[in-house]
Parts: structure tokens; sequence; C-alpha cells
């Protein structure tokens, strides 16, 4: 079980980088837009110092987004996605694998490129930890939240606005305690609660959201 | 209902009473198919008479509106694992990743079966295919006949007792049908059984057993 999470896994990862141009879509997104920011509003450090957090949190999430399709768009279009639905092995299994593997590409280096994104945006340096502590615990959650919908939308042509409105409702509580976290830890202020609360959801997610998105792909195979 | 000869042989897999409905269309209702070990059952009709949805109730992809489908006697859904380990599908999309290699593509539909084989032995089963000396070619590469012989090589190395195969042909030339015929008679010699579809003119030297599909299709229900 545990060598067909592994093998899934590297498979997965082997694919990523043999098409190297899709893996640096989420990071360039996620760099372009924090950095769009202090042009089109101002430069001026209050003001970037305060829309900090939001900033960096809506960007990140929506680079998430974005990068969902590629979660099982090819597996469903070249017929391997039926070949995992007849492994002998548990789906969800399988589905961590894919969804571990969808973090390490799009959220991991998210979390990575973070504090050089929070020092443009002027995130004080006590806060930058916060920042990536907060994205470490949320952004495997959108993965994680983000494959129910993509399971849901996967047959359906140019399902892109569905997925949204499927998936934003869920990604919400993240975005506000992740970007609240950030804004509290700039104040100085203990942020324990939050971040105790993101690795509550995480818990969650990593429990329940894999046996959600299997049922879930098993309807779309039966369609 | 319709029955095939039953074989004396030990009973493989197994249908009763399966009914598919598709979009408001009923496909087939009181289907009972019976395939004996040594059996080739052909599923003929026309297009969209519901070959591949029977296909794929068989394999347990899709749900069957009434029936159950059996596996050596047991329902498929309560001995799904020993059933997939025994079984594999191959459908009408080729499953092949055109970024990996030949060698790679087969190891990871292995992977996913939580089979493996020695390399000397994927080696055997493409020349067999003829694909020899294409391992390591990444399969985008490759034209569409030769990924489908990819899938034949798999189909090999799976050792799989039973085989469901939607429209195996697709983008086979002339040798490649000749190939697929060839397994299929080895297949059936080691006591493996196989259920397949196709709009080509399989000969196969040796008793096949076909299902119809297709009598009163198109009704409202």
């Amino acid at each position: 079980m545990l060598k067909a999470f592994y093998h899934l896994l590297a498979r997965d990862l082997r694919l990523a980088f043999r098409s190297r141009h899709e893996l640096a879509n989420p990071l360039i997104f996620f760099v372009l837009v924090v950095s769009l920011f202090p042009l089109a509003v101002t430069p001026s450090a209050d003001l970037l110092m305060v829309m900090a957090p939001g900033v960096i949190w809506v960007s990140a999430l929506l680079s998430v987004l974005l990068s969902l399709d590629r979660l099982f768009k090819q597996d469903y279009e070249d017929g391997s996605l039926d070949q995992l639905m007849l492994s002998p092995n548990p789906l969800v299994i399988l589905v961590l694998a894919k969804v571990f593997a969808h973090w390490l590409l799009t959220g991991l280096p998210l979390v990575l490129i973070a504090p050089l994104l929070g020092m443009f945006m002027y995130v004080p340096d006590e806060a930058i930890s916060t920042l990536i502590f907060s994205l470490l615990l949320g952004t495997p959650v959108l993965s994680l939240v983000g494959a129910i919908g993509v399971s849901l939308t996967v047959a359906v042509n140019r399902g892109g606005v569905l997925l949204s409105l499927i998936i934003l409702p869920l990604y919400i509580p993240i975005l506000i305690f992740g970007a609240n976290a950030v804004d509290v830890a700039s104040d100085g202020m203990s942020v324990r609660g939050q971040l105790l609360f993101l690795a509550a959801v995480l818990a969650l997610a990593i429990s329940l959201a894999p046996l959600a998105t299997a049922v879930a792909l098993r309807i779309t195979a039966s369609r | 209902m319709i029955d095939t000869e039953s074989g004396k042989t030990a009973l493989m897999l197994e249908t009763r009473q399966l009914e598919c409905v598709r979009d408001d269309r009923l496909l087939f209702t009181d289907l009972s198919i019976k395939l004996a070990a040594g059996e080739i059952l052909q599923i003929e009709g026309a297009n969209g008479s519901g070959k591949t949805s029977l296909l794929r109730i068989l394999c347990g992809l899709r749900r069957a509106e009434e029936g159950d489908v059996y596996w050596q006697g047991e329902k498929v859904s309560q001995v799904r694992e020993d059933f997939y380990a025994s079984m594999v599908y191959i459908g009408h999309l080729p499953c092949i990743k055109g970024d990996l290699t030949t060698l790679e593509n087969i190891q990871s539909l292995l992977d996913t079966r939580s089979q493996s084989a020695p390399i000397e032995e994927i080696d055997e089963a493409l020349a067999k295919v003829g694909l020899a000396g294409f391992d390591d070619v990444p399969s985008k590469a490759l034209s569409s006949g030769q990924r489908r012989r990819i899938l034949l090589a798999f189909l090999f190395l799976t050792k799989a007792k039973l085989w469901i195969m939607d429209e195996p042909l697709t983008a086979l030339d002339v040798q490649g049908v000749e190939l697929v015929e060839s397994m299929l008679m080895e297949h059936r010699e080691t006591g493996g059984s196989a259920v397949f579809t196709t709009h080509h003119g399989m000969q196969l030297p040796c008793e096949m057993s076909s299902v119809t599909l297709g009598k009163g299709q198109g009704s409202k229900c």
C-alpha cells in the first residue's frame, strides 16, 4: 500500500519535471501578481504593510486554484484514471499520493518564495515566520479540498467556473485565518490560535478530503 | 435472456439480470452472461448499443441499474481486491503518458496493479509486440498504433486471468491484428478468459461465444 503511494508519487513528480514550463506556472503567477501591487497601488511602505498579508494569501490561493486542473485532468483524458480505479490498492491512498505530489509541485514552492515576497511588501521581520507557517499549514488544505472539486468537475468541459464556485466557499476560512495570522503577527501579538486552527483544519482535510475525492472520482467514472 | 454456452470448466465471470440505462435510454436489460475459464466472448452491437457501458459495468467502473456481476461465484463488490488483481481492463483510451518512455509507461501501469516485472521480461514482451529497441523512447514520439502495442505488452505482463478489452484493434495494422489474435489464443490455452468488443473482423481459430446487444435499443424508460 505504501509502495503504491510511493510509486504514484514518483510517477507524478517525474511527469511534472518532464514538462517544466507547466511546473513554473503557479510560481510565476504568484510572484507576478504580488509584485504588481506596489506598482499599481502605491509603493508606500505603510500602505503595503497593511495590504501584504491579504495580497500574498489571495495570490497564493488563486495560484493553487489555477493549478488544480492539472491534478486529474490528464489522467482522465488519457484513461489512466480508470486504471487507478481498477487498482487493487485503496483509491484513497492513490488520491493522497496525487494530492501530495500536487502540493509538492505548487504549494511548497509558494511557501518557499513567500518570505521574499513578504520582504517586497514590507512585512515586518517578526511576521515572516508566521507567513511561512500559515502557508505551510494552509496550502496543503487548498490542494486537498481542491481535489474534491476537481474530481467532481473533471468530466465537465470548461468546468473552471464551476470548480471555482464549488471550491471558493471552502477556501474562505483558510484565507481568513491565514491572512489574519500574518496581520496579527505584524502587530507583534500571539498567533497561536490562528495557527492551531489552520493545523486542525489540515488534520481534518487529510483524513476526510481523500475519502470524498475517491467517492467523487468513482461517480465521475460511472458516467 | 442471452446465455452463452457455459463451459464445463470453472466459471470465471458471471452477470445476472444486468440492466443498463444511459440518459433515460434503456441500453439492455435482463442480460445474463456466463464466462468460463478458457472462454473468449465477443460483445457485438451497433454504435451506441452499450458495449462500452457493459464492459465498464463488468470491470466495476460503472454501476448497473439492476443486477450484479459475480467473480468466481462471489459478488464483485465483495471480492474487489481479488478481482482487480486477476482482471485487466483496456479501454479505448490509450492510458499512455507521452512524457514517459515506453519502459516507464509499462512499469507505472504495472505499479498501479502492485505488480512488477524484471527488465528482461519486459524486453521480451516488447519484442513480442514489435517494440524491441523502443524501451527508452518517449511515448509521444510513437505512433498511435505503437502506443496500443505498449498496452498489449502490458496486458501480456499482467498475467491476469481475465482480459476485458474495449476495441483492442483500434489503430493496429494487419500484423497488429494478427498479434492480438495470437495473444488471445495463447491466453486461452493457459486457461485465461477474455471479453472484448470490436468492429473489425477478428478470426480466431477456436470457438468463440458472442453476445449481441441492441435488441430493444432506444426504448425510453
